[in-house]
């Protein structure tokens, strides 16, 4: 295989003109409901960018987003859709919040928060290997699956903190904070951005690595784009298949175990609310790659932040939902249209051979059409 | 729980509960059954569904009727589906993927617009939608009585627009060829039908039906547009599709399980004050999730679903 420095080059052209098309749209949007979209995004930049506070919320939101991107995207190597993040960071969540408020004020810090956070990923993996199983072993469908998991989820979450772990004598239902010594330290001094970002990015690193340089890691891929030769190169597409999701749902867990240790320092329904779904903008956005996902977390990060300079400035913040439903449209079609050599034909350079598969390639959804760049 | 299925006007609220809770789904079951019957994976009736609801409301209150909120509450629903179609069938995008972004652009066109044209008095809010219309008579049968002839007129439809479903696929050309588009695109191209035009069609209506189970739950049911009204109901539409098999009669029969684990749960929900409600809930998407570990092992899906066609690589 050798590195075609034309498609490296082409890779994060569509992602990033989708992006921005994205934005135009919302910067219509935004200029139709009586704002000044220019000004705005001058606010933004300003506010969040420009700002240590801004800076700190950025970075805190970048966390869960980064770790529900590689939740997304290590299935999606495998040729998986895991829409189930959401339901995976809150049941990460939950399981940190139990270890969590089990944990004495005197315990070792590093070690309570080591168990906190490895409960999380246990939730999240536990959630996920669910969905994996049953595709594995019945063959049901995993978006549909993983989706519907997310509503089970989140009522969970909601009976949690309004019955078993609710705190004594609360008003609202959610759960008594938990001890200090569990808490995540923080990476800037006064502000929420707490040190799970810096975990992400590990995460991210190693997922990469284990992605495309180990034996694994090819298995996967194969899986991914090739059931059928996969299972013929003694590949167990169906272990495969359940690890991707585990993984995935413990890089998830590790997200709703870190809002909860490290932000909101309690459990309530709805903690992490959209977390999830944003992950898929942030997996598709990178293509599938672990590393460029750090790229599109900090990306979505400030389209959140963004959010709240959008309300201070009287605009309707659903706007961005708007700009992010489009920027996975423009992406996956520009993604796609670049594949079969729409754009080489557009711009009348040297053709490439065609890379297409052919229609009548494989059986199911999630087999066929692949997300790489 | 005993007297449930004992007591007739029991069961008869509960039979009517039932229906109302199924009609919604079983409107966008049916679009999603002709999507995916073109070959269209179509996981985007959420998003039509919600479309749908604030097309509804917007157009009932804007035109004064409940017919008006019909046409512009499918009108919504289809315009997302035919973008859904464009990404997918034109430019070739992955289904699952723009699914997810037509989803998303849903629930955001939908939540800005109502944010943008509701105002704050809840009178004004409120959505003209249908009346029931009881047929004397027929309404005092025991049990179904009531809930079938003593309904609104989108129950009827949907009743209505199962078997019409059904015969359209299994009877004439039209469904015939959608068919063979979901079946085998190449073959069909070959006999000269426009694969691309079939499947953007399929969408399109498939949308539009979304859309009018979207509109259903304002115009019939609650009156009244709100953000995540829909709270996954287009999902467990797709989940129907699947479970019955990509047929209109096996989707209705379908959403019909998921109408009664629905009603049977808000029944729980009333009579067990003292339970937690998330735990009935749930009820439905287990119900979904489960009836799919159970059934859906020997089904199979239309042949070339989910995936693209291109003409060239012929």
């Amino acid at each position: 295989m050798s590195v075609d420095l034309r498609r490296l080059a082409a890779g994060p052209a569509v992602p990033v003109g989708a992006v921005v098309l994205a934005l135009a749209v919302g910067g219509l949007l935004i200029a139709a409901t009586g704002g000044d979209p220019i000004d705005l995004g001058g606010q933004i930049v300003d506010r969040v960018l420009l700002d240590y506070w801004g800076i700190s919320d950025l970075l805190a939101r970048m966390a869960p987003l980064l770790l529900a991107g590689i939740a997304v995207a290590i299935p999606l190597r495998a040729g998986l859709y895991n829409v189930g993040a959401e339901g995976q960071i809150y049941m990460g969540g939950l399981f940190a919040t139990v270890v969590a408020l089990r944990m004495p004020d005197d315990a070792n810090a590093l070690l309570a928060i080591t168990a906190a956070t490895l409960a999380g990923a246990l939730g999240g993996a536990l959630w996920a290997g669910i969905a994996g199983v049953l595709k594995a072993r019945r063959g049901i469908d995993e978006v549909v699956t993983t989706l519907l998991m997310n509503y089970v989820a989140l009522n969970l979450i909601s009976y949690a903190a309004s019955g078993p772990l609710k705190a004594p004598g609360a008003p609202y239902p959610y759960s008594p904070e938990v001890p200090d010594i569990v808490r995540l330290p923080l990476m800037m001094a006064d502000t929420e951005a707490h040190i799970g970002l810096l975990v992400g990015l590990a995460v991210a690193v190693i997922a990469r690595i284990a992605l495309a340089r180990t034996a694994w890691g090819f298995g996967v891929e194969v899986a991914g784009k090739a059931p059928g030769a996969a299972h013929y190169a003694g590949i167990a597409v169906g272990r495969t298949t359940i690890i991707a999701f585990a993984l995935g749902g413990a890089a998830a867990g590790l997200a709703g175990a870190f809002e909860v240790i490290g932000l909101k320092h309690r459990l309530f329904a709805g903690f992490a609310s959209g977390y999830g779904y944003d992950g898929l903008v942030v997996a598709f956005l990178a293509g599938g790659d672990p590393v460029w996902s750090m790229v599109a977390a900090a990306f979505m990060a400030l389209l959140r932040t963004a959010v709240t300079t959008l309300k201070s400035a009287g605009l309707d913040a659903t706007a961005v939902t708007i700009v992010q439903g489009l920027i996975v449209l423009f992406a996956a079609s520009g993604l796609a249209l670049q594949r079969h050599g729409a754009f080489d034909r557009l711009f009348a350079r040297t053709r490439p051979a065609p890379t297409q598969p052919p229609a009548s390639a494989s059986g199911t959804a999630s087999a066929s059409g692949t997300v790489q760049p | 729980m005993i007297d449930l299925f004992t007591n007739p006007t029991a069961l008869a609220d509960l039979f009517a509960t039932m229906l109302r809770l199924s009609v919604p789904l079983v409107f966008a079951a049916i679009g999603g059954v002709f999507s995916e019957r073109a070959g269209m994976v179509n996981i985007s009736l959420e998003g039509s569904m919600i479309l749908g609801a604030f097309g509804a409301s917007w157009g009932a209150i804007a035109g004064g009727s409940a017919g008006f909120g019909v046409v512009a509450g499918a009108l919504a629903g289809g315009l997302l589906g035919a973008g859904f179609g464009i990404a997918t069938v034109y430019a070739g995008a992955n289904q699952i993927v723009a699914g997810i972004g037509a989803n998303l652009l849903g629930l955001g066109v939908a939540a800005f617009l109502h944010r943008l044209t509701a105002t704050g008095r809840a009178a004004e809010n409120r959505v003209p939608g249908f009346a029931d219309i009881t047929i004397p008579g027929l309404a005092d049968i025991p049990i179904v009585g009531k809930a079938l002839f003593a309904t609104d007129p989108m129950t009827w439809a949907a009743i209505l627009a199962v078997p019409l479903a059904a015969l359209v696929l299994a009877r004439t050309g039209l469904g015939l060829r959608l068919k063979a588009v979901g079946e085998n695109p190449r073959a069909a191209d070959v006999a000269g039908l426009s694969v691309r035009l079939y499947r953007l069609g399929a969408v399109t209506l498939c949308g539009m039906l979304a859309g009018l189970g979207g509109a259903v739950l304002v115009l019939s049911q609650v009156f009244l547009f709100t953000e995540g009204m829909t709270a996954g109901k287009g999902f467990i539409a797709v989940a129907a599709v699947i479970l019955g098999r990509w047929s209109p009669l096996g989707a209705a029969a379908a959403c019909l399980l998921f109408g009664l684990s629905d009603a049977i749960q808000l029944r729980l929900q009333f009579a067990n004050t003292d339970v937690p409600y998330q735990l009935f809930v749930v009820l439905p998407y287990l119900a979904a999730i489960l009836t799919l570990v159970g059934l859906v092992g020997r089904s199979r899906a239309p042949q070339a679903s989910g995936q693209f066609y291109r003409r060239e690589s012929r």
